[in-house]
């Protein structure tokens, strides 16, 4: 999934602060399932920008409505009634919500609520973590099912480096050494001696890198 | 191609090799690198120059290393995967070669987080291993990374690092190796205290064929406080510290040449393990301890008969 925090209150009101009618909108995909921009999120926000307004007495209306996905256009275009009449739109979404809206429904300003950070996993109730980058060119067979340009600090092909100690990345005690792990993986296999490989240089134009990337399915064009 | 290097050199001949170390200013001032390399010249066969060490921005080792040149001492030019991309690489190695610079270490480089410019993008396009397979290829092939052919090869001798002390213990012999096979002739490891411990590591990198291709020298350093030696138990990535060393620099009446004393003892120490081929001296911010260390171990640059 989708990682995003919501951003500062202080942040959002800077913004807010100079429109008058406002619509925000919230996600319930990925935002939801971690608990940061989905309906219940969006009302939140919805709330405390209608009473800091209220308390600042900043004039006009704060509205909300929840979409399933903000990443495809029939979830987007049937809000852009609701939109009309507003200066802003807020998204409790990530990046990609309020970038498309703002194609969507291109008369009406849109920010973000959010900063997005990364593609994770729910490691365990409430605390996400980093599993993967959308390199383009997956290693992770290799690697014992373990992703090395995600969840190393440098990116490794070739791990661990002379800071990998007692399991931690020499970034901070609280980061696991991911070569540790692929070490101990490929191990349980018998399979360690396969780090003898020299892996890399990494093809970087697969990546984000190489310019912005688009996905086409052959057959399917319109 | 031999890269016809003082060191290589000195190796080559099964002399005992001595390395020091020559941390470039934080600031555009040469006579700070002058007055270093006028300390350790007559002392050490080459010494490394520090590529933005532990990712704080200093002078850059290339221009630091012509300024070595300059002074008749031979540089070992550091570069890390941290700061620049294989085209930035590729042209400072070429570059490197054209000014005169002989000896290349290729590191993957300490992670950005512990310098002074920590919101900066770590690059890291390639890691130490491949960086050396790219270092190897531009001076023997002669090639670019892409493939395309180079008409004047930059003849460098290639260094790598080692760390005898990062984990998984069984696995650091073998990631030397790895760098042996992708072109390093020579390597210099992390700072030795735990000498049992690089000592059972020599051993493994003489199982596996190491030092029959590669020369190691081993990294040692004189402590200058008590501080130090808690500071670098404690604080510095990769380190290992025994408690007995940092209490006998608790207990120093004088620490500075009891510090001395510790790294002649590890000296005196490492040279007598299977497969040492010299000695790398790591006095950041005190060049002047270099002479008394190799002094009182009785040791001579190799380069100095």
């Amino acid at each position: 999934m989708i990682t995003a925090e919501r951003k500062p209150f202080e942040q959002i009101k800077a913004v807010t602060d100079q429109f008058e009618n406002i619509l925000v909108v919230g996600c319930n995909t990925c935002v939801a399932v971690c608990l940061t921009g989905g309906e219940r999120e969006a009302e939140l926000l919805t709330a405390q920008l209608r009473l800091q307004r209220e308390k600042d007495g900043i004039s006009g209306t704060v509205n909300t409505v929840t979409v399933l996905r903000q990443c495809e256009n029939e979830f987007v275009d049937a809000v852009a009634a609701q939109a009309d009449g507003k200066d802003l739109i807020l998204s409790t979404a990530c990046s990609i919500g309020p970038q498309l809206i703002a194609e969507r429904i291109p008369k009406v300003r849109v920010a973000p609520a959010m900063n997005t950070n990364m593609l994770a996993v729910v490691k365990k109730h409430h605390v996400w973590s980093e599993y993967c980058v959308a390199c383009g060119d997956c290693v992770i067979f290799s690697t014992g099912g373990i992703c090395p340009i995600a969840r190393c600090a440098k990116q490794l092909l070739n791990g661990p480096c002379g800071g990998s100690q007692g399991g931690h990345c020499e970034i901070s005690p609280e980061v696991p050494c991911v070569w540790q792990l692929i070490y101990d993986k490929l191990a349980a296999f018998g399979l360690e001696g396969n780090l003898s490989r020299i892996d890399g240089p990494k093809n970087w134009s697969k990546s984000n890198s190489g310019g912005p990337r688009t996905m086409k399915k052959e057959g399917f064009e319109p | 191609m031999m890269p016809g290097s003082t060191l290589e050199k000195v190796l080559a001949d099964g002399k005992f090799a001595v390395t020091a170390e020559l941390g470039p200013p934080k600031s555009a001032d040469p006579q700070v690198i002058i007055d270093k390399a006028n300390i350790l010249k007559g002392h050490a066969d080459a010494v490394n120059i520090t590529d933005n060490q532990t990712a704080i921005a200093r002078m850059c080792s290339m221009a630091a290393a012509k300024i070595v040149i300059d002074q008749g001492l031979e540089p070992i030019m550091q570069m890390t995967c941290r700061d620049r991309n294989r085209l930035a690489m590729q042209a400072d190695i070429l570059g490197a070669a054209a000014l005169g610079i002989k000896n290349l270490l290729c590191l993957t480089g300490d992670h950005q987080s512990f310098g002074n410019h920590p919101e900066s993008m770590g690059v890291f396009d390639l890691d130490s291993v491949t960086l050396i397979r790219m270092v190897k290829e531009m001076r023997d092939v002669p090639q670019f990374q892409c493939g395309e052919e180079i008409t004047f090869a930059p003849k460098l001798y290639i260094g790598a690092a080692a760390n005898p002390y990062a984990d998984p213990f069984p696995f650091r012999a073998i990631r030397l190796a790895k760098k042996v096979d992708a072109g390093i002739d020579f390597c210099q490891t992390q700072i030795i205290y735990n000498v049992e411990k690089f000592a059972e590591f020599m051993h493994q990198c003489v199982e596996l064929g190491v030092t029959e291709r590669c020369k190691i020298l081993a990294g040692v350093a004189p402590l200058k406080s008590a501080g130090m030696a808690k500071y670098m138990k404690n604080r510095v990535a990769g380190m290992d510290v025994p408690d007995e060393v940092v209490e006998r620099m608790a207990a120093a009446k004088d620490v500075q040449d009891e510090g001395i004393n510790v790294c002649v003892e590890i000296i005196d120490r490492v040279r007598e393990i299977d497969g040492v081929a010299g000695v790398h001296i790591m006095a950041v911010e005190w060049e002047s301890a270099v002479p008394e260390i190799m002094s009182r171990a009785g040791l001579k640059a190799g380069s100095a008969d």
